[in-house]
């Protein structure tokens, strides 16, 4: 049996995305930014993805840029925003349990004569807004919190940290590469300046991300050469990539809410089955104010890694915060910012499901995974 | 991520002598919690050999397969013989370890080593 829970770390591109890409990976070849009847198709299907973009997530398709990933957009949103407004200010907000893609951008900058706070978050890791508004200086200029953590799922308020923001005439980015394909997004009514989401995390292609930026935002650029995305992000566009998130933003935003419902339905059937017949198991995160379709749990006594060996061995993917799946000593900086401590932290699992998934896979896994943990604790010292 | 071999997953799958020896002439303890790594290896030492060997690892896959490779290497052998295993064979006997994982092949050397330290400390006393 082949069964896919990771839909977190990527997902398998939809066959209509990849339809609607093709013709771009082959006949359609041209350089958008030419003048002949090639690149002009091609210039077309990228007014069209924006088009679609736009029209999903309800903005102006003027406020889409296209990058090269998730990580590319928080940089720019990060690093032109800082860099734009440092007269203003070089003090930034962000929280600790930020992806790396934010929070080394963030360190980065601190090399370079920036401050940045780092938010702790509560035990169930949603941000303290209270905290969040004692940090508020003169001189922050930028307030990056992102939409929904890709490893405990928890959704953060942040219309009212736009709000908040607003108010004190500061910027607002959100990392919103888990949200969006699973929160319903309205741009306009959500009131962030910049927002941050890739392709292969809604079924799209993988080389592919979208920075929104807000009209009037006042924001370097990252990629500095020709004119391409109006003179903002240079670097002949991805095509194929474009087209392709287009149609995967489409999609992926369509009938969101029914979506939600099925992944939700799957993911409490899932972790009822886990609680109930897997004792010494922590749930992590907030049981209610979480992503569809994420679960991350902690079995005490056993290494994250080890678990997902097995599951592998029977043909489950999966994820997990232990050092030994990082390539560093340290287990994830999210299960220690919620308070967790390294030995509970090295046995977490986490499980993303999508659409593709199914009841039947989930009564698999719940066949499975106790005697895996069982098995892993006999051969433990730690009791 | 790299893969480990075939023998590993093996000794990881069906790991050898797992368990404890409530009655051990010698316990050895390395690693911690905090890093994810703990190894527990016990031996019976009977004529200045090693007859039997058991061990508990709270780890990774390579930390579960070199315990369980070591307590192989060297059952049936003198504690001098087993003293001279080193963590390359270990990882050799395995048909080798991701670079990043050669600290398991580390732990596996140390515990056993530290449970024969501890069966002389105890052998001298008496």
């Amino acid at each position: 049996m082949d069964i896919y829970f990771d839909n977190s770390a990527t997902t398998q591109i939809n066959k209509e995305v990849l339809e609607e890409m093709m013709p771009y990976l082959t006949d359609i070849y041209g350089n958008p930014s030419s003048i002949y009847s090639l690149g002009r198709r091609a210039k077309k299907g990228i007014d069209l993805a924006r088009k679609r973009i736009a029209s999903s997530l309800n903005c102006n398709i003027n406020e889409i840029f296209f990058t090269n990933s998730g990580t590319e957009s928080d940089n720019w949103a990060i690093k032109g925003v800082a860099l734009a407004n440092k007269k203003r200010g070089r003090h930034i907000i962000t929280t600790s349990i930020e992806h790396h893609a934010v929070l080394n951008t963030c360190k980065y900058l601190e090399t370079e004569g920036f401050e940045v706070t780092y938010l702790p978050v509560k035990k169930n890791g949603v941000v303290d807004i209270d905290s969040l508004k004692k940090e508020i200086r003169e001189d922050t200029v930028l307030i990056s919190v992102m939409y929904a953590n890709n490893e405990i799922g928890t959704i953060q308020p942040i219309k009212e940290i736009a709000k908040i923001t607003h108010e004190k005439g500061i910027y607002f980015h959100t990392d919103a590469v888990q949200a969006v394909g699973n929160i319903d997004i309205d741009l306009k009514d959500l009131d962030v300046d910049l927002l941050t989401y890739s392709g292969h995390k809604i079924n799209g292609p993988k080389g592919i991300g979208v920075l929104y930026i807000k009209q009037g935002t006042k924001i370097t650029n990252l990629l500095h050469g020709g004119e391409q995305e109006k003179g903002k992000r240079a670097g002949t566009e991805n095509v194929p990539g474009i087209i392709g998130i287009g149609k995967a933003t489409e999609l992926a935003t369509e009938g969101i809410k029914q979506k939600a419902i099925y992944l939700e339905n799957l993911r409490d059937k899932c972790i009822n089955g886990i609680m109930e017949n897997i004792p010494d198991t922590i749930l992590n995160g907030d049981p209610v104010n979480r992503l569809p379709g994420n679960i991350n749990v902690c079995f005490k006594y056993i290494e994250g890694e080890s678990i997902l060996l097995m599951l592998d061995q029977l043909g489950i993917a999966a994820s997990s915060g232990s050092a030994c799946t990082s390539a560093s000593l340290e287990p994830s900086h999210v299960l220690l910012a919620i308070g967790l401590p390294h030995e509970i932290a090295h046995g977490s699992l986490r499980l993303s499901f999508s659409k593709e998934n199914n009841e039947k896979e989930i009564e698999y896994l719940l066949t499975v995974l106790p005697n895996i943990v069982e098995n892993l604790r006999r051969m433990s010292p730690l009791k | 991520m790299e893969e480990y071999s075939k023998k590993l997953m093996d000794h990881f799958m069906n790991p050898r002598n797992v368990g404890e020896i409530k009655d051990a002439d010698g316990i050895g303890e390395v690693g911690n919690p905090r890093c994810g790594d703990i190894m527990r290896i016990y031996i019976k030492v009977k004529e200045n050999r090693i007859t039997n060997i058991k061990f508990l690892t709270f780890g990774c896959g390579a930390a579960v397969a070199t315990s369980s490779m070591v307590t192989e290497l060297v059952k049936g052998k003198t504690l001098e013989e087993a003293l001279k295993v080193t963590n390359q064979e270990v990882a050799d006997s395995l048909d080798g370890l991701p670079p990043i994982k050669m600290h398991c092949s580390n732990l596996a050397e140390q515990a056993l080593k530290a449970a024969i330290e501890d069966y002389r400390k105890k052998h001298t006393k008496q």
